[in-house]
């Protein structure tokens, strides 16, 4: 068995008298898709940020490959290789789509600039279906394309993981068909992916293990059907009385 | 247009500005003078807070420490030592705040600026009052009205180029990824500080020469002539009704608001500050994308007519 | 010595928390720095000047015209020059740079008319300027009535906000604009609110100030800044750090300017809001926001 991509062990943060998340331990191998689930102020996102280092922890450590970025600042946990994207989907508004995409391979993994780096971004575009909308300003965008464009610009950094917040929420169904497949297609190039979401389709049809969080702790983990119908994971979406 | 057609336009510009001084008589060399000075000063502010929207009303600080420089060391060395010092200085202090402020945004930027000139101008006051014992002092070097105006017309050219340069390299497009949103920008692999704290740097080093250079037109300078706070807000004003999205675009609040105020001083002396608060208000209510924003903004919408 | 020092320093200390709470209520609710909050303050001076040296109008009196005349005019210039600017910025930081922008034109059109119509000159009248014993230590009768004057309208202005409904609703606006709404609150006819309470306290602050300070048409600034600092020291929309943060920052400056060197108090003034912005930019008395 190879070694984890990341591995996080005993992670704690705090805000003020609130443990946003207790204790989480976790590791993704390389190539894995794992689902982040749990009701809505479970601590999910909370892990995400301190995983691309938007947040550090009180308590705990987050390996990437070996070595230790929980205290490293977050461009440095870009730099390394872990691209993100928002709950709410963030575009650069006064950038167009190519410098967008720009944006995310000057500064990334393996930087690029001037002529290599503009071909790469048409290819990153057509890639996540925005083909020759490098012109496009943002502000034309519907909302499936900025999430779109958001993807491409986490590609741009070449990531050795992703980490996916609530990607595929609030997409219409056929949307949502065409962004499992952009997701599952990029598992074919053997990304490491974590997905925050609540999209039950999604999850069964992407993840290869999923964890449950509920009030900062992980309460489950295996496979998206095992977990889903747990007993305590039942509890803690739908309360006592149902379970 | 053409790079190499924009180049030569750049030069034959240079060129003409540059013989201003051989038919000039002394009051058009020191309007020019006046307003080469706020060209610098403008376009050096928005090198720095166009792209990244940190407005910043430290303008005079770094001007006023140039200034005060050259008229502490005046006559103790040659004049190309004094403003190597005083852009040392300048570049020490714009250090120590980019690095220490960089991180406040919003409101308490623009107000911690606001305060670090005044500061600085009570430390000075202070140290010539209770240390030197002389508060103000007289600046007799040997440079005319000319001179001042080729250095000033040489910090302006450097100026536009280190604007060019920049927003063609990966640093551009770093400042404006933070103008944009700062959160992503750390989260793509930008080293916000650095750039933020280089182009703090950068900027405030123009500011500081800019007040050298400037120093010797005043004979007399005081703390009170040197930090003048209306100087940073007549910066601001004139970036922002130029636009600060294009390199030239303060140049074109530079030249009108120069012509303007030295009108009103001169036919309204008593009611100055009345007229130019109204101009300040009017600028920032009908034109806030700047003249240059606001042209182009006409022409989009008439090709899009079209 | 001491005594006294602690005594001006309280005066002084009261008079900033005033204008101070009248700022934060200002950018706390209606999200407007307002630049120009110290020349409405010097205004209000130079109105209670004017009343008592050519109507002989008691500056106590003078409170009860030029109090309200303050609020009716905020309110006007809330609701003609800043709502437009409320309606097209995009977020709330665009406000703030458009308001600090907007209240920088009007700071210099009001001191430009305070120029034009009283000149650069100091002014100062003589009003119950007899010496009072507290301590050992002699403080002006003026002094001590402006401080009662300033605590009384402060503990009033709590009331107001903790205990009625208007006040609730000032509040809610205050800590979070975007629901206030779904519970049936005009968020701009509170702003507004809000804003005329700040422009009537500091109106207030000026005339009590103008009872013994020497005050002149270009210092307003001087003020603007100390409230600014007083605001973020005790915590923006805070109105008991304000109240703290004030009288600190009075006796602070009283015992610089006594002890030290007088031409200090301004400069140990920013060094402490430059300490204050880089180490508690959440302010003395607030939480961090995550």
């Amino acid at each position: 068995m190879s070694t984890p991509l990341l591995e996080i062990s005993g992670l704690t943060r705090r805000f003020g008298g609130l443990i946003a998340v207790d204790n989480v331990s976790l590791a993704l191998m390389p190539g894995e898709i794992m689902g982040l689930l749990g009701p809505n102020g479970s601590g999910k996102s909370t892990v995400l940020n301190l995983i691309s280092g938007a947040l550090r922890p009180d308590v705990g450590s987050i390996r990437l490959d070996g070595h230790e970025i929980g205290n490293s600042a977050p461009h440095r946990i870009a730099r390394l290789g872990v691209a993100r994207t928002f709950q709410l989907v963030r575009i650069l508004p006064s950038l167009n789509c190519r410098e967008n995409v720009l944006a995310g391979i000057a500064f990334g993994r393996d930087a690029l600039w001037g002529h290599a780096a503009e071909q790469r971004a048409e290819t990153l575009l057509a890639r996540v279906g925005l083909a020759g909308r490098a012109a496009t300003a943002t502000g034309e965008l519907t909302y499936i394309d900025q999430k779109r464009l958001e993807l491409a610009r986490a590609l741009a950094l070449d990531p050795q993981l992703l980490l996916l917040d609530e990607w595929l929420a609030g997409l219409n169904p056929s949307e949502l068909q065409q962004g499992i497949a952009l997701v599952r297609s990029l598992r074919g190039e053997g990304m490491t992916i974590l997905l925050v979401e609540h999209v039950m389709d999604a999850i069964r049809s992407l993840c290869d293990r999923c964890i449950v969080m509920n009030a900062g702790r992980k309460i489950a983990e295996g496979a998206p059907d095992a977990v889903l119908s747990e007993a305590e994971v039942i509890r803690a979406y739908l309360g006592d009385d149902d379970a | 247009m053409k790079p190499v057609l924009a180049l030569a336009a750049a030069a034959i510009a240079v060129a003409f500005l540059a013989a201003v001084p051989l038919y000039a008589d002394a009051y058009q060399l020191s309007l020019a003078i006046t307003l080469m000075n706020y060209t610098v000063l403008a376009t050096a502010w928005s090198l720095f807070s166009g792209p990244t929207r940190y407005v910043s009303l430290a303008t005079v600080a770094f001007f006023g420490i140039g200034a005060y420089t050259v008229a502490v060391l005046a006559e103790r060395m040659a004049w190309p030592y004094i403003l190597l010092i005083a852009l040392a200085v300048g570049l020490a202090v714009a250090l120590v705040v980019g690095l220490s402020t960089l991180r406040l945004s919003g409101v308490y930027f623009v107000i911690f600026t606001f305060g670090l000139a005044e500061l600085i101008r009570q430390i000075v006051t202070w140290y010539e009052v209770n240390v030197t014992r002389t508060l103000g002092r007289y600046v007799f070097v040997d440079i005319d009205a000319a001179d001042i105006y080729w250095q000033l017309l040489g910090l302006a050219v450097l100026a536009f180029a280190a604007g060019v340069l920049i927003r063609r390299s990966r640093l551009g497009l770093a400042l404006r990824v933070i103008g944009d949103d700062e959160t992503v920008a750390r989260h793509i692999g930008i080293n916000t500080t650095f750039a933020k704290v280089a182009l703090f740097a950068l900027s405030a080093s123009f500011m500081t020469l800019c007040g050298a250079v400037m120093a010797p037109r005043w004979t007399y300078i005081d703390p009170a002539i040197a930090f003048n706070p209306v100087v940073s807000f007549q910066v601001l004003i004139m970036a922002l009704l130029g636009g600060v999205h294009r390199l030239y675009g303060p140049l074109f609040g530079v030249v009108p608001l120069v012509l303007l105020f030295e009108f009103l001083l001169a036919r309204f002396p008593n009611h100055f500050s009345i007229l130019v608060g109204l101009a300040f208000m009017l600028i920032v209510y009908a034109i806030p994308q700047g003249i240059v924003g606001f042209a182009e903004r006409i022409a989009r919408g008439k090709r899009g007519a079209a | 010595m001491f005594v006294a020092a602690v005594a001006s320093g309280l005066v002084l200390g009261g008079m900033y928390a005033l204008i101070a709470m009248g700022l934060t209520l200002q950018y706390g609710v209606a999200r407007i720095m307002n630049l120009a909050h110290g020349e409405l303050m010097i205004a209000a001076a130079f109105a209670a000047f004017w009343l008592f040296t050519s109507a002989a109008v008691n500056p106590l009196v003078g409170l009860l015209l030029v109090v309200p005349a303050a609020f009716a005019v905020s309110w006007a210039i809330y609701r003609l020059l800043l709502t437009p600017l409320v309606a097209r910025a995009p977020n709330r930081d665009a406000l703030e740079v458009d308001s600090i922008l907007a209240t920088f034109g009007m700071l210099f059109v009001i001191q430009g008319v305070m120029l034009a119509m009283f000149g650069g000159a100091y002014y100062s009248y003589s009003f119950l300027a007899f010496p009072v014993n507290i301590a050992g230590a002699t403080v002006a009768a003026n002094r001590l009535l402006a401080l009662g004057f300033a605590a009384a309208i402060g503990l009033g202005l709590y009331l107001y906000l903790t205990r009625t409904r208007l006040g609730t609703a000032v509040r809610a606006v205050a800590v979070d604009p975007n629901s206030a709404p779904l519970v049936a609150i005009d968020v701009r006819a509170t702003a507004a609110l809000a804003f005329a309470f700040g422009g009537a306290l500091v109106a207030a602050g000026g005339v009590l100030i103008s009872m013994f300070l020497t005050f002149n048409a270009n210092i307003g600034v001087v003020f603007t800044m100390k409230a600014l600092i007083v605001v973020i020291m005790g915590g923006v929309g805070n109105l008991l750090g304000c109240l703290v943060a004030g009288l600190i920052l009075g006796l602070v400056e009283t015992f610089v300017a006594t002890w030290i060197d007088p031409g200090l108090t301004l400069a140990a003034t920013y060094a402490i809001f430059l300490v204050i912005l880089l180490v508690r930019p959440q302010g003395l008395f607030g939480t961090a926001s995550r």
